[in-house]
């Protein structure tokens, strides 16, 4: 089945993959909400990307740092034990979690990367909440020869110093932001500060799909090879198409990612899941699509946590990385169209799940991967045992080993 | 015609250079705002831009994020701020009030709601930062059935064409964001300044107001030899976070930067 469409600005059927339109819109959601100094720079970067996008030597190149940098393909694993356990449909776990820096990241980071060097920029910034961003972003400054700044919540530098290190090992510069909540969104704040004072020279390296057009696209472009590797692995080793991909959706790159190649197929249900902390009733959560509303941040009008006078609030999460009071505008307009699903799941959740993972697979997820792992295996329980699913295990979970032993109360020197 | 654009206007054929001045409501507490606005115009403000506080002001330098940081520790909604210039309206029938911020707080009330509200208010403009024209379309035209001039931003990279479209868009007048960088940043180059005036020049008539980087009157009546007039923010701001434990003496000291600047203003 490739029929999906959906009623574009024209009056006319438009297959649901070549949104956003021309000036960033996924329906109402997306745009481009910045203030006049960045204008150009979007506009540069918007049509350098498009003219890159159809250029053999720079697609060559991705290809090659994707294989032999990253470590592409990344495998398409049975996960036999795990589906045993589940007692429903076949679980497939994507390997995302065996990149190069242990996360889907790279992906984004390298095409990113090799944007700002044909675009002549010796410089990169990012912004990092846990610190995966970041520490892809160095990698790959490191890489191609690049100058790098890591805009990072001091809160965040206090709880992640292992990362903080890392990148400085990478020779970048960690800056710690004292703004606002201390945290990722304001981290986001001030490395766009510094784009708007250093444009010129600068290449900002956002790590999810948000932020204003064209990132939300070209994000997803670059980690849209998950997906296209899952549904060509996928049909070599079971057949056909999966019925279901689960990801964990924070600003919702991993999602974007493995959903983009299947969104035209309308056979298979996409299922994003959201990080419901202490649980939706608390408001203790980072569930903007499940419990939020819909507001401008960040460049880019999505669904948000905020107050009733508009105020972005603070968000809780056991996982750093989904820790984030906004969300991609590609799964709001998802959501809306009802073309994906998004579902929550508990810190307390993804904490069984990571420890299943750990046990029957001799996997160790990320805490971010395993609230899709938590869902998945829900999902999976309830499904027939001749229907399969993927679960994109976006990174692995060395980095949250601190906050587990914290959580079983065991002190590492 | 609003009472922006007949302000500019007059000031123009007077050639009176307008000032314009910057405080967010609310900071650094509710009760002062509305009495340095009456404050301010006795110093010789012309407009008065009054910052409606948000959580995430993503294009300001470190000194008014502070001062959105602190106008927010009391809770300074969109509603008190209009009620602010309500209250402000009582006293003073003349001084243009625009309000600068951020979309989201007004995304959240509703257009329509803000609109009817706003104007009802009395406040004359609306300078939304993260909103260029391009996205403004239905709150644009929401904006101007209620006579609320929207007023958009010109940058040091605004291209010619991009140039004609804004100022086309913009009403009262455009407002020329002077550096690259945040607001409160330091490295304002005058010349520079002017080449890209006279280039804007060119493309439309409407007035300019040149702001980011004006500290003192020295800067001020730099700047405003090459244009329509000046807004002053950083520099104001700072002051309330110097003396945020005594309101007197933030009135003090604001309305004196602001009385040297119009005499500086006034001697050009």
């Amino acid at each position: 089945m490739s029929n999906e469409t959906v009623l574009g600005k024209n009056g006319v059927n438009e297959p649901i993959s070549s949104f956003p339109d021309e000036d960033g819109h996924f329906g109402v959601y997306g745009g481009r909400f910045v203030s006049e100094i960045l204008m150009q720079a979007l506009d540069e970067l918007n049509s350098e990307y498009e003219r890159l996008s159809r250029d053999d030597a720079f697609q060559a190149e991705l290809k090659s740092d994707l294989s032999h940098y990253v470590g592409r393909a990344s495998p398409l694993y049975f996960a036999e034990r795990l589906t045993d356990m589940a007692g429903g449909a076949k679980i497939y776990l994507k390997r995302e979690d065996l990149n190069h820096t242990g996360a889907h990241k790279i992906n984004n980071c390298i095409g990113q990367a090799l944007l700002a060097k044909y675009m002549g920029k010796p410089r990169i910034i990012a912004e990092t909440g846990a610190g995966q961003h970041g520490v892809a972003s160095a990698t790959v400054a490191a890489r191609f020869g690049l100058a790098c700044k890591v805009y990072m919540g001091s809160e965040d530098i206090e709880r992640q110093s292992l990362n903080v290190y890392r990148m400085k090992l990478l020779g970048a510069d960690v800056v710690p932001v004292t703004s606002g909540s201390r945290t990722l969104k304001d981290a986001l704040s001030e490395a766009m500060r510094d784009w708007v004072a250093n444009v010129d020279d600068t290449h900002y390296i956002i790590g999810t799909v948000a932020g204003p057009h064209p990132y939300p696209k070209l994000v997803r472009d670059f980690q849209s090879v998950i997906g296209r590797e899952t549904k060509m692995q996928f049909a070599d080793m079971h057949g056909g198409l999966p019925d279901a991909l689960v990801a964990c959706v924070g600003g919702g790159s991993n999602a974007m990612g493995i959903f983009y190649p299947f969104l035209e197929d309308a056979s298979v249900r996409l299922v994003g899941v959201e990080a419901a902390g202490m649980g939706l009733d608390t408001g203790q959560h980072a569930a903007p699509l499940t419990a939020g509303n819909v507001g401008v941040l960040h460049g880019n009008r999505t669904y948000l946590m905020q107050d009733a006078h508009g105020q972005i609030i603070d968000t809780h999460s056991v996982s750093a990385g989904l820790d984030y009071p906004g969300v991609g505008p590609e799964h709001a307009w998802l959501k809306d169209i009802k073309r994906a699903d998004y579902v929550a799941v508990t810190d307390e959740q993804a904490l069984a799940a990571f420890r299943s993972l750990n046990l029957l697979e001799g996997i160790l997820p990320a805490l971010e991967s395993a609230h899709a792992v938590a869902h998945g295996i829900d999902l999976a329980r309830s499904m027939d045992r001749d229907k399969a699913i993927v679960i994109n295990l976006s990174g692995r979970g060395d980095k949250d080993i601190p906050t587990m032993a914290k959580i079983d109360g065991i002190t590492i020197t | 015609m609003s009472r922006l654009t007949i302000k500019v206007k007059a000031n123009q054929a007077a050639g009176r250079k307008s000032l314009v001045a910057y405080i967010v409501a609310g900071d650094p507490v509710k009760d002062l705002t509305v009495k340095l606005m009456h404050a301010m115009v006795d110093a010789g403000v012309d407009i008065i831009e009054l910052g409606f506080p948000f959580s995430d002001p993503e294009a300001e330098g470190p000194v008014i994020q502070l001062a959105h940081e602190r106008a927010l520790r009391h809770d300074t909604s969109l509603r008190d701020v209009l009620s602010m210039v309500e209250q402000f309206r009582q006293g003073d029938a003349d001084t243009p009030v625009i309000l600068m911020g951020y979309l989201n707080p007004i995304e959240l009330m509703g257009y329509e709601e803000f609109c009817v509200s706003a104007s009802g208010a009395g406040v004359d403009g609306t300078i939304i930062v993260n909103m260029p024209p391009e996205e403004s379309g239905v709150f644009a035209s929401q904006l101007e059935n209620h006579d609320i001039e929207s007023v958009y931003l010109l940058a040091p990279t605004t291209t010619d064409k991009r140039a004609a479209y804004i100022t086309a868009q913009s009403r009262g007048f455009v407002y020329y964001v002077s550096l690259k960088g945040t607001t409160g940043a330091s490295n304002l180059d005058v010349r520079d300044v002017g080449e890209k005036l006279s280039r804007f020049r060119e493309i439309s008539s409407l007035p300019v107001m040149v702001g980011f980087g004006i500290k003192d009157a020295a800067t001020a009546a730099e700047v405003a030899q090459i244009s329509d007039g000046v807004v002053v923010g950083s520099a104001i701001v700072s002051l309330m976070a110097k003396h945020d434990q005594d309101l007197e003496r933030v009135i003090t000291d604001v309305t004196g930067l602001l009385c040297g600047i119009r005499k500086s203003l006034d001697e050009i």
